[in-house]
């Protein structure tokens, strides 16, 4: 494999993206707890941790959407976090974000959609646009739909159609929100081959959140796991399935620790 | 007690803080906007939606006005026996003052709601922060068109309202009084200067702008949750309204002024 060597997170000398000592917190509740991470050019990182952890709001740092409350947030060496809003602007259409909840504008068409960011790059022509949006909505499997509205589609179409949108641009960096959540098994595995096939023609560098395993062990190059404020662990998806330390075991198997239980006899 | 007070008058300080900045915000980019076709696109379907949606609850409004007012004043200018001057109170009070008002009112009902409604679901579904990271400015992209079209609207809206009035008001007096056309029109067009429309036509192009400012800003700052963009349209309707009535009473006495200043002051009746 040509991009062996990014199997081993540490060796790049200079990372694409960090974050240093990152702190957020809404009100009192604290979410990011001094994040330190730093992902070289091409990786695929994958994160996971429990629902409500705050791998969503760790990932839209990464794109200005949420200000830290303390710490830098760098991109080849710039500071997201201090930019002018209109570099950042520019900066943000070398990436693709894949929303959890897909984000599309309901009220524009899955064609529209997809086509809207090279729409605002200007560059293109009506036809160039629809080839390009044709050729992306053909890698998510749904060609074809381009004049559907987002409210005639199924959930899980739609995010197919906000994935599509996302890679519209051919991004530098794509951040996927759970990519294959609500998605059938088979189709979810058709995803993560295009995560796997993004990274080989394109080389882009991608951050995953998800809590499908069989993504985690198909696209990591890395994966990390976010508890309480920070990382408890950053490794190869091999290190995950052999780590002994119980909270990143339990969540491989999937078993509910006996506090979570008693959690749920007190409610009931 | 004195605690919730200050964090009370900290918090509307601190949301009029965020208000003024969204508005400028807004405000300076609207010349680029006009000059610039590529945004033209975006503007036209809020002519259509804002401005052609609303004339059928404009004409109600301003028919019934008109209806009201001469049916009221009717009577009273009867017994003074100055029934002919009906039209002048009649058409001063709809072109001075209900008529931007009331389509004011109506327009931040019918529309300011549908504005909150719309950019606070694009909020609570993430839309707004979809647009943000392709690189869009949302105040470009949404709120810019949506307060010029209000801008350009209000008053159109305005002159809809005025008309149907008078012709509400005509209707009483002529149809349902008897009392001659000729010199009812003739006092009319008398007593109401330009300067009167000119003023009322002014201040709804100021409401239309606060509207479209208030409605968007209600909906780029909603909570999240079906029930948080409901509480947003509501709180947009009543704060367009609150801001109408007090904005008017103040432009009121600033017309009032630069009209007494050019002209000097001169009796109606
Ligand atoms: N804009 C916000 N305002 C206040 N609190 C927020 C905001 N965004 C997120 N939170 C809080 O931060 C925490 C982390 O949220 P986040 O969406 O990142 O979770 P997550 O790890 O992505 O969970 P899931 O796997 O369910 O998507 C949650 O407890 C949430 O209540
Ligand atoms: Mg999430």
């Amino acid at each position: 494999m040509p991009d062996h060597d990014s199997k081993h997170p540490t060796d790049s000398p200079t990372p694409l993206i960090e974050l240093v000592d990152v702190y957020k917190a809404f009100k009192t509740q604290v979410v990011l707890n001094g994040v330190n991470l730093s992902i070289p050019e091409g990786q695929t990182v994958v994160i996971i941790g429990a629902s409500g952890v705050g791998k969503s709001v760790l990932i839209k740092h990464i794109v200005g959407l949420l200000q830290p409350d303390k710490g830098e947030i760098v991109f080849r060496g710039q500071r997201i976090d201090q930019i002018s809003t209109a570099a950042l602007a520019k900066l943000r259409r070398r990436f693709g974000y894949l929303f959890q909840l897909s984000a599309l504008f309901d009220s524009m068409t899955a064609g529209e959609n997809v086509g809207f960011p090279i729409r605002q790059d200007g560059s293109k022509t009506r036809d160039q646009i629809d080839r390009i949006v044709a050729k992306k909505l053909r890698l998510v499997g749904l060609d074809g739909i381009q004049s559907k509205m987002p409210s005639e589609l199924s959930g899980g179409q739609k995010k197919r159609v906000a994935l599509a949108r996302a890679i519209a641009l051919d991004p530098e960096v794509i951040l996927y929100d759970e990519p294959t959540t609500g998605l059938d098994p088979v189709r979810a595995d058709v995803i993560n081959e295009l995560i796997l096939r993004l990274k080989k023609t394109l080389h882009v560098t991608s951050i995953v959140v998800t809590h499908d395993l069989s993504t985690v062990f198909k696209v990591a190059d890395r994966v990390l796991m976010l508890m309480s404020g920070d990382f408890i662990f950053d490794g190869t998806p091999d290190e995950l399935r052999n780590s002994d330390e119980p909270r990143v075991q339990r969540f491989i198997s999937g078993h509910a620790s006996d506090e979570d239980i008693l959690e749920l006899d007190g409610a009931a | 007690m004195l605690a919730t007070v200050g964090a009370t008058t900290i918090r509307t300080l601190e949301s009029m803080g965020t208000f003024s900045r969204f508005s400028w915000k807004t405000v300076s980019q609207i010349p680029v906007a006009c000059v610039r076709g590529r945004d033209w696109r975006l503007l036209m379907p809020q002519f259509y939606l804002i401005g052609v949606r609303s004339v059928p609850v404009m004409v109600v409004t301003g028919v019934f006005v008109g209806l009201v007012l001469a049916a009221q004043a009717a009577d009273q200018l009867h017994a003074a026996g100055l029934e002919t001057r009906m039209g002048v109170l009649v058409n001063l009070s709809l072109v001075k003052e209900l008529g931007p008002v009331l389509a004011g009112v109506m327009l931040a009902g019918r529309v300011g709601g549908a504005l909150t409604a719309e950019l606070g679901t694009m909020r609570v579904t993430e839309q707004l922060d979809a647009l943000r990271v392709m690189g869009t400015d949302p105040v470009r992209h949404l709120v810019v068109p949506r307060v010029i079209a209000c801008i350009v609207l209000a008053p159109i809206l305005t002159m809809y309202c005025n008309m149907m009035g008078s012709i509400g008001g005509w209707f009483v007096a002529v149809i349902v009084h008897h009392i001659p056309s000729e010199p009812y029109q003739y006092y009319t067009a008398e007593a109401i200067e330009k300067w009167d429309i000119f003023s009322g036509l002014t201040k709804s192009v100021v409401f239309g702008g606060l509207i479209g400012l208030i409605s968007c800003f209600k909906g780029f700052n909603c909570r999240s949750g079906a029930e948080g963009v409901g509480r947003a349209c509501t709180s947009a309707f009543v704060t367009s309204f609150i801001v109408i009535l007090i904005t008017d009473f103040f432009m009121l006495r600033l017309m009032q002024d630069m009209y007494n200043t050019i002209w000097g002051f001169k009796p109606v009746l």
